[in-house]
């Protein structure tokens, strides 16, 4: 059953990358055929969410099928999450696309949950026994909701990005265009590290080393990426011999902290690479290469999905995140809420979207400043799903 | 009332500092042949805040009531809550370490920054509870402010609108009358087919749905407060009971914050740990480098309540309420309050035992058993043997000056000064006594203490709890939700219909979702051969 469970996830992404493509196509409209530009969108945006469907739908069969093969929702580490999490933002562009039918928010938006889904697979995807904190009903109702609040919250950050690649002057480097390809690069570096994870883990690489910890304790930590900064004093022990090409500054401290370095690193420069290539291909900025395909884009309309996409997730979120979370903490930790890094980054976001609201419905942000608030939204999201589970850690450390 | 109010030629008399008749919806200020679209924001209605602003109360009243202030404070909060996860609060460091030197300890400079400018207790600071109370009143006076004169204006609304006011709407369409334009009557059909509310008077149409969508923000910001209040309902007495109860398997305690009604007795306290085996979690478990992973932490509890007064220096009589094996994620739950399973102790220490032996000869003279929470003084032995306890450190070491001493009550390392009195040595021997050690201080001895068993128990960690916030947090929380789903799912739209010889004009209004409000409009306008109407925002580009 996990096996069937795991090979269905991998047909779906399959999918959702096929989709993906379809997609993309629609909006070439003349370029591909001679064919009548809004049947040419009409059909291929057809196909595309017909995929995204069927992709949905083996997303859904490998989450049924991982439940009954564990016993439990399988939203209790961070691969199960994060793999609910892209799923979560499929359903919820499949819901927007049934309002709106706009094939852009898709060009867009499946690439992003394809990306989050990829990322999920680094992660350890043995099925874990539950811990007596996570052994209630609350579980499957709290995650589920909160991660489907922040679905639908992503697809506004997919419209912004439309808007912005749509929008922002490509003729001169500006603020703008410098931050639309930090954005393009912060994208590409995940992926560059999933393939980086992906391949080291594939040849099976490995190194140990060990190092006294600042509470005069012996660890032992292990690398699946070869070590360019490695522990404060650490020792070679087993595995590859690759590195350290140098020490992690001493005030990094933590068990872990020379380690998650490490990863950070290979991250942003294999992000660079990978970028880098792109950006010879295309020899000018990935933003400005994309711009031309969306001349036929509606912006005001990509701009009304953007809101409608926080109008519909806030409320979903707040209960998933805050008033479900509260309930089960209540039950669980005694207390409903406790300051913990993940309930105050839950704020944080409910904070943010509030702002966002409030500066779009009474004080006129619309378009690109908007689109902009969309984008800095997704990133507090990803930053509450990747830094404080990794780096900060708190009751909701499971992984 | 002030005598400043603007009577409009309609006839109504609008409060002074209105943009837009509340009746009539002609607009007050500006040019009246104005092109540019009017600013339908709270319905042109006078706010206190727009109108009033001399006092220093209008001052106050016009800071909090300001959204743009309101912004500035949830970014600021924002930005707080989000630094105070940096690092570890204060009460998640670990226990019984000093957070003088921990932060530096542990994160260095930054660690030590951290904790100078008091961000390990960042959400107990006062500044953090000024920035909470300044959201409070910003909500209920930026609501209020806007709630009231948006109502009334709602509420006065009339059918037929002032002609500028049509125009100058978002949505305006002209249809010239032919023979195949439809009578008021069709176009009312085809309104409320959209589930509109339609009124008629004198040729016109007024059609209006969901008004109560404009509720939403102040119902949820009502919830929001309400919320607020149960927080600080948390600081009264007798609100919250927050308390730490150690039990002991077989013992019977007194549960504290209960004021003394209740006892609680564990039956046991049970660990159980997954199968390192089970096929499923076989993997995940040995990737996960532990040695097990729990699966259940539970203390079979009993609760009593006493019965009547209880007298001094007598056990109180008890009657048995029920049992409950507590569990995390199910505490059992009494009269408001509920006990908690947080923490356990396993195999702690209970009773040490000791033979009084001879050493020359190797024969026991006789056996005592230490309660190790409650020693006795002395312990008889017949025979003229005994034991006399002279010092006990239940958690025993050495203290800087190299002097037994003890860390805390708590029998972790148990440790005895004992002094043997035997016929032969009537003053007794004094004797060392703790965990393979046993040292003779004061010389040589004839007898010895031999360490013969300990027995141990488990213990359980509860925590007791009352909190009688939770209603009125969770009535706070029912509202809010409530609140914005009602402004967020559903959209306010209002269409006004003029009907003359010569032509038919159709204004459109939302509060939001302007692109569902245009495919309706498209849908009636097929249905009904009226003229779609005009974006004129679009227009004017």
């Amino acid at each position: 059953m996990a096996q069937l469970s795991s090979n269905l996830l991998y047909v779906a992404f399959f999918i959702y990358f096929a989709a993906s493509i379809v997609f993309a196509i629609s909006l070439f409209g003349r370029k591909w055929r001679k064919s009548d530009e809004e049947s040419h969108a009409k059909k291929w945006g057809m196909w595309g969410f017909i995929l995204s469907t069927v992709g949905f739908l083996f997303q859904l069969s490998y989450f049924i099928t991982r439940w009954i093969a564990a016993g439990h929702a399988p939203v209790s580490n961070l691969f199960e999450f994060t793999t609910f999490f892209g799923m979560a933002m499929v359903f919820a562009f499949l819901i927007i696309y049934l309002i709106y039918r706009s094939n852009v928010i898709g060009v867009f938006a499946m690439p992003v949950a394809i990306i989050v889904i990829a990322y999920a697979s680094v992660f350890p995807s043995d099925i874990q026994p539950l811990i007596p904190a996570l052994q209630s009903n609350w579980l499957k109702i709290h995650v589920t909701t909160a991660a489907l609040g922040e679905g639908i919250l992503a697809i506004s950050f997919a419209a912004g990005l439309v808007y912005l690649v749509k929008t922002v002057n490509q003729k001169k480097a500006s603020k703008s265009t410098f931050w639309l390809e930090f954005v393009m690069y912060s994208l590409i570096s995940t992926i560059a590290f999933v393939i980086l994870s992906l391949g080291f883990e594939a040849a099976g690489y490995s190194s140990t080393y060990q190092f006294v910890d600042q509470n005069e304790q012996q660890v032992t930590v292990d690398y699946t990426l070869p070590a360019l900064a490695g522990p404060t004093d650490g020792q070679y022990v087993s595995g590859n011999e690759f590195g350290p090409l140098f020490e992690a500054p001493s005030w990094m401290k933590g068990e872990k902290a020379a380690h998650k370095l490490n990863t950070l690193i290979w991250s942003i420069v294999g992000g660079l690479v990978l970028y880098g290539l792109i950006r010879l291909v295309l020899r000018k900025r990935i933003g400005a290469a994309i711009q031309p395909a969306l001349k036929n884009v509606n912006e005001e309309l990509v701009d009304e999905i953007q809101y409608r996409a926080v109008a519909i997730g806030f409320p979903v979120f707040t209960l998933g995140a805050l008033i479900f979370a509260m309930i089960w903490a209540q039950a669980a930790w005694t207390r409903f809420w406790g300051w913990d890094p993940k309930e105050v980054w839950a704020l944080v976001t409910f904070l943010f979207y509030a702002a966002y609201l409030h500066l779009r419905l009474s004080r006129g942000w619309q378009g690109e400043k908007s689109a902009w608030l969309a984008v800095v939204g997704f990133v507090i999201i990803m930053l509450n799903l990747v830094v404080v589970n990794l780096v900060i850690s708190g009751l909701h450390s499971y992984a | 009332m002030s005598n400043k109010n603007i009577t409009c030629e309609c006839g109504h008399v609008n409060p002074y500092g209105t943009e837009i008749c509340e009746v009539c919806g002609k607009p007050l200020k500006g040019d009246l042949d104005s092109k540019q679209l009017l600013n339908m924001r709270y319905e042109g209605s006078a706010r206190r805040s727009q109108t009033y602003k001399t006092t220093i109360i209008d001052k106050i009243w016009n800071f909090f009531s300001s959204v743009k202030v309101g912004i500035w404070i949830i970014i600021l909060l924002l930005v707080a809550s989000a630094i105070g996860t940096i690092f570890p609060q204060e009460m998640y460091i670990p226990p019984l370490s000093d957070p003088t030197v921990y932060y530096k300890e542990q994160y260095g400079v930054l660690g030590q920054l951290y904790y100078d400018l008091g961000f390990h207790n960042l959400y107990g600071s006062w500044w953090y509870m000024l920035l909470i109370a300044a959201l409070g009143l910003s909500l209920i006076v930026a609501s209020l402010d806007r709630f009231i004169p948006l109502y009334r204006s709602l509420k006065k609304q009339r059918v037929i609108r002032h002609e500028s006011f049509m125009k100058r709407q978002k949505y305006f369409g002209v249809t010239e009358v032919n023979e195949n334009t439809p009578d008021l009557q069709g176009i009312k059909e085809a309104l409320e087919k959209k589930r509109y509310k339609v009124k008629e008077e004198e040729g016109h149409l007024f059609a209006e749905k969901n008004r109560f969508s404009r509720w939403g923000p102040y119902v949820n910001h009502i919830g929001l407060i309400l919320f607020l209040i149960g927080g600080m309902l948390r600081f009264f007495p007798g609100m919250y009971v927050d308390e730490v109860l150690w039990l002991r398997e077989g013992e019977t305690e007194k549960i504290k914050g209960t004021e003394e009604a209740y006892y609680l007795q564990s039956d046991g306290f049970i660990l159980e740990t997954y199968d390192n085996n089970d096929e499923k979690f076989k993997n995940a478990i040995e990737e996960s480098g532990q040695a097990a992973v729990a699966k259940n932490y539970q203390t079979d509890a009993v609760l009593y309540k006493q019965v009547g007064e209880r007298v001094a220096g007598t056990d109180p009589e008890l009657e048995k309420v029920k049992e409950h094996p507590i569990q995390v994620n199910k505490p059992l739950k009494f009269d408001g309050y509920a006990i908690y399973q947080v923490d356990y102790k396993l195999n702690e220490l209970q009773t040490m035992s000791f033979t009084m032996d001879n050493k020359d000869t190797g024969e026991s003279v006789g056996d005592l058993s230490i309660n190790l929470y409650n020693p006795d003084k002395s312990y008889d032995l017949d025979n003229g043997y005994r034991v006399e306890v002279m010092d006990y450190f239940p958690d025993f070491e050495f203290n800087d000056k190299g002097e037994p001493t003890t860390k805390s009550k708590i029998p972790n390392n148990p440790a005895f000064i004992l002094n043997m009195v035997s016929p032969e040595h009537p003053d007794g021997e004094v004797a060392f006594v703790a965990i393979k050690q046993n040292l003779e201080p004061l010389g040589e001895n004839d007898y010895k203490m031999s360490f013969q068993n300990v027995d141990t128990k488990n213990v359980s960690g509860l925590v007791v709890r009352k909190d009688n916030t939770l209603w009125i947090l969770a009535i706070g929380g029912a509202i809010f939700m409530i609140g914005v789903i009602q402004g967020m799912y559903w959209n306010h739209r209002r269409i006004w219909v003029r009907r003359t010889d010569k032509d038919i004009w159709l204004s459109s209004h939302t509060n939001k979702n302007w692109y569902g409000l245009k495919r309706e409009l498209e849908s009636i306008s097929t249905q009904t051969g009226l003229q779609m109407p005009i974006d004129q925002a679009e227009q004017k580009k």
